[in-house]
């Protein structure tokens, strides 16, 4: 037992070899995070149905490690803002992110809630990034499910690159 | 001293509940943003006990001005905003706008341009059927079939994207016309889909017809008289459920219904497993109406014959100054579709029921002609927004739990609903 | 052109009540007078049949006189009978009297026409805004309110 303790370093890496790989804890909690994204959709409008498109079998975002949605923003790491944003839904969707446990990451599914899309008028908020932060924006009207992917997975290399809290 | 004397004596033990306590009502809020809810709407509720006693619903969490931004944009650029109302079945949207502005104009498109908004239309009532029967199921339990049922759903947004070019927010049509005619293969493509459509239905109906979980969460939960649904103002798969055989399809025909063989499923007590039966069989019959329009397309134009609303075909434009010149008038600020002066109320049967367009065309101040390039007012009659003003109705007196499906039933979309 | 049943019928009982009627593009419109209106929607649902209220809305004519319409669409389910009920309104005073008692449905109509129009139904005992907010000021429909005036609950004033 003391003999272990008193051993160099050395040593012990070279016992080790081929059965641990070393990495920065940043990194390794980046790529556990990414691929275990709970989602909460806040489903507004339109784009709903194609957020429920790429949820279902025929695009199966389940592939990408972002399972089934969690209905509650207490368990979610990512807020998908599906939709169009209204100034009378605006306070409703910050309670929402301020309910959300860090870590957490927000996604702006559609032109509606990346800008207002068509829709520049009395009711309509012009982008979500004026009421919360948003690491991820989807272009499209709505976005096509290959487009969710894609901005699925942009979102996914953005956690596994960046500083993590622990 | 007994090590016992310490606890309380088992009378203490036993809780007494001051009588208030037991009968005291709760207020319960459900939404805007709860998973039973699917889009985002608010309903207050009272409760005693599991039961709701008084409901109150409040909307308007989606409304984007459709009417206002209608009035700012000219006719054909309206038409972009009327896919978003019911964004599940868009091109039903698409028909009754552009119907609403033609009957203004007093024109008629031709007989094989017909036939496409019909197919459209039929395909997009089906997408819309397939997402509501599948989603009240899922939060009824049944996963397999909502998988199954977008699964097909995306078969017929398939076929609606090879036509023009997007999966929900469509634009398939133009006032005066279709953008263009049919893809090759497409009708073939067409009765596949209804094929494979067919299928999930048979499945689904296996599933859930004779499931005791579902049938017996469904039946007698959400009642609604005819006569009650019909002073609510309830139409479509919802009022049919109650017994009352109103369509407009077959009682104010218009494209190329009349000519077709299908009939009006209706159900008998107007609850919500009648409502399911009814979208179901909605569903076979407008399988049967693609069937005989792919069996009876006719040849010829898609466009109306009126070179003050349809555009010039592409070798014009590109190839002679009329078509050019033709193009120009209609495309520039300014010129454009020139209304005259009126107002109409267009029906079509939506997805949800009656969708009605009241089109107000009034020449504003600068108009020499007394015609205008834009509306005045567009007003869509929203199919679904009796049947939620209605709710309360029809979860009072029913456990929480019941909301769920009684909800799922009514098929509240949050773009018409809101506008 | 000949008058519509409705027509002789409303005529025969409310003398003064229809100020003017038309049926272009088939569409059979009465335009009726504001202070009748309950009367004459009375008589259509009780000797006419017409049970369903399919929409009631409201049209801002600014800057013409008498400013607004409230437009009414009567239906009936068994004859398929349609109808169209006009009543114009001013500016100064844009108050009518409510329906709910003869159409469930008027309820929350009626709100939204108060919403976008600002115009009041007198007996509605509930009038508040259906689909905006209570500290939006303004009704947005009317054609005096800027398309893109916002009132943001949150967030920047833009």
């Amino acid at each position: 037992m003391s003999e272990l303790i008193q051993s160099p370093m050395m040593d012990m890496s070279r016992s080790l070899s081929g059965q641990v790989v070393t990495t920065k804890f940043d990194k390794i909690l980046g790529w556990a995070r990414k691929y275990s994204l709970f989602q909460y959709p806040f489903v507004t409008a339109c784009c709903g149905m194609e957020y429920m498109a790429t949820a279902c079998s025929h695009y199966d975002i389940d592939r990408f490690g972002a399972a089934f949605a969690r209905f509650s923003p207490r368990q979610a790491d990512v807020i998908w803002v599906v939709g169009t944003i209204s100034h009378k839904i605006a306070p409703v969707l910050k309670t929402i992110y301020d309910q959300t446990a860090d870590p957490k990451w927000v996604v702006s599914f559609g032109a509606c809630a990346s800008c207002g899309g068509p829709y520049d008028n009395y009711a309509t908020v012009q982008g979500i990034d004026t009421i919360i932060p948003v690491d991820v924006y989807i272009a499209g009207c709505p976005p096509r499910p290959e487009a969710v992917l894609d901005g699925l997975l942009k979102l996914q290399d953005l956690i596994q690159n960046q500083k993590h809290d622990w | 001293m007994s090590n016992t004397d310490h606890l309380p004596t088992l009378d203490a033990a036993v809780p007494t509940y001051e009588p208030e306590f037991q009968q005291k009502e709760m207020l319960l809020n459900i939404g805007p943003a709860h998973p039973a809810m699917h889009g985002i709407i608010r309903i207050q509720t009272k409760l005693e006990g599991e039961l709701i006693v008084e409901s109150d619903v409040e909307i308007g969490y989606l409304h984007r001005a459709f009417e206002k931004s209608c009035e700012e944009s000219t006719w054909n650029q309206a038409i972009i905003y009327t896919d978003r109302l019911n964004y599940v079945s868009a091109a039903i949207n698409n028909v009754g706008y552009c119907m609403a502005v033609e009957k203004l104009l007093g024109i008629e498109l031709p007989p094989r341009g017909q036939y496409i908004r019909t197919l459209l239309c039929e395909i997009s009532r089906i997408g819309d059927h397939l997402t509501c029967v599948g989603a009240s199921a899922m939060e009824l339990g049944g996963f397999t079939v909502f998988l199954y049922m977008i699964k097909g759903r995306e078969y017929c947004w398939e076929l609606i994207e090879e036509y023009c070019g997007a999966r929900v927010t469509t634009m398939a049509t133009r006032v005066g016309g279709v953008p263009h005619d049919l893809p090759e293969g497409w009708l073939d493509k067409c009765l596949w889909v209804i094929k494979e459509v067919r299928e999930i239905l048979a499945e689904c109906d296996i599933l859930l017809t004779n499931n005791r979980i579902f049938v017996e969460r469904m039946e007698n939960v959400g009642l609604m008289p005819a006569e009650k649904a019909i002073a609510w103002g309830w139409t479509g798969p919802c009022l049919r459920g109650s017994g009352v055989a109103y369509d407009v399809r077959k009682d104010f025909p218009y494209l190329v219904y009349d000519q077709l063989d299908w009939e009006v499923p209706v159900g008998r007590r107007g609850d919500n497993l009648d409502r399911y039966l009814v979208r179901m069989e909605e569903m076979e019959q407008s399988c049967r109406i693609i069937e005989q329009c792919v069996a009876k397309i006719p040849g010829g134009p898609i466009n109306c014959d009126n070179k003050r609303v349809t555009l010039p075909d592409k070798k014009d434009t590109y190839g002679n100054i009329e078509g050019l010149m033709n193009h120009f008038k209609l495309i520039m600020y300014g010129h454009g579709i020139r209304v005259p002066e009126g107002e109409v109320y267009f029906p079509v049967e939506g997805g949800n029921g009656e969708l009605g367009f009241y089109i107000v065309s009034h020449p504003d101040e600068h108009s020499k002609d007394g015609c205008n390039d834009r509306a005045w007012r567009v007003r869509c009659r929203p199919p679904c927004l009796p049947m939620v003003a209605c709710l309360p109705e029809i979860i009072n007196d029913y456990m929480i739990a019941d909301i769920v499906p009684t909800f799922g039933s009514v098929n509240m979309i949050g773009g018409e609903l809101d506008r | 052109m000949s008058k519509f049943p409705e027509h002789i019928a409303i005529e025969k009982s409310h003398p003064t009540a229809v100020l003017d009627w038309h049926d272009r593009f088939g569409d059979r419109t009465l335009i009726v007078d504001g202070k009748q209106i309950v009367d004459v929607i009375t008589l259509l649902r009780d000797s006419f049949g017409y049970n369903m209220l399919v929409d009631l809305t409201a049209v801002d004519y600014f800057p013409r006189r008498p400013r607004f319409e409230v437009v009414y669409h009567f239906l009936n389910v068994d004859s398929h009978a349609r109808l169209r009920v006009k009543v114009q309104l001013e500016e100064s005073h844009p108050h009518i009297a409510s329906i709910i008692s003869l159409y469930p449905i008027a309820d929350w109509l009626e709100r939204e026409a108060w919403d976008m129009f600002g115009i009041k139904f007198d007996g509605h005992t509930n009038m508040k805004r259906l689909l905006l907010y209570e500290s939006f000021e303004g009704h947005p429909l009317r054609k005096d309110y800027p398309k893109t005036k916002r009132q943001p609950l949150i967030g920047p004033q833009n």
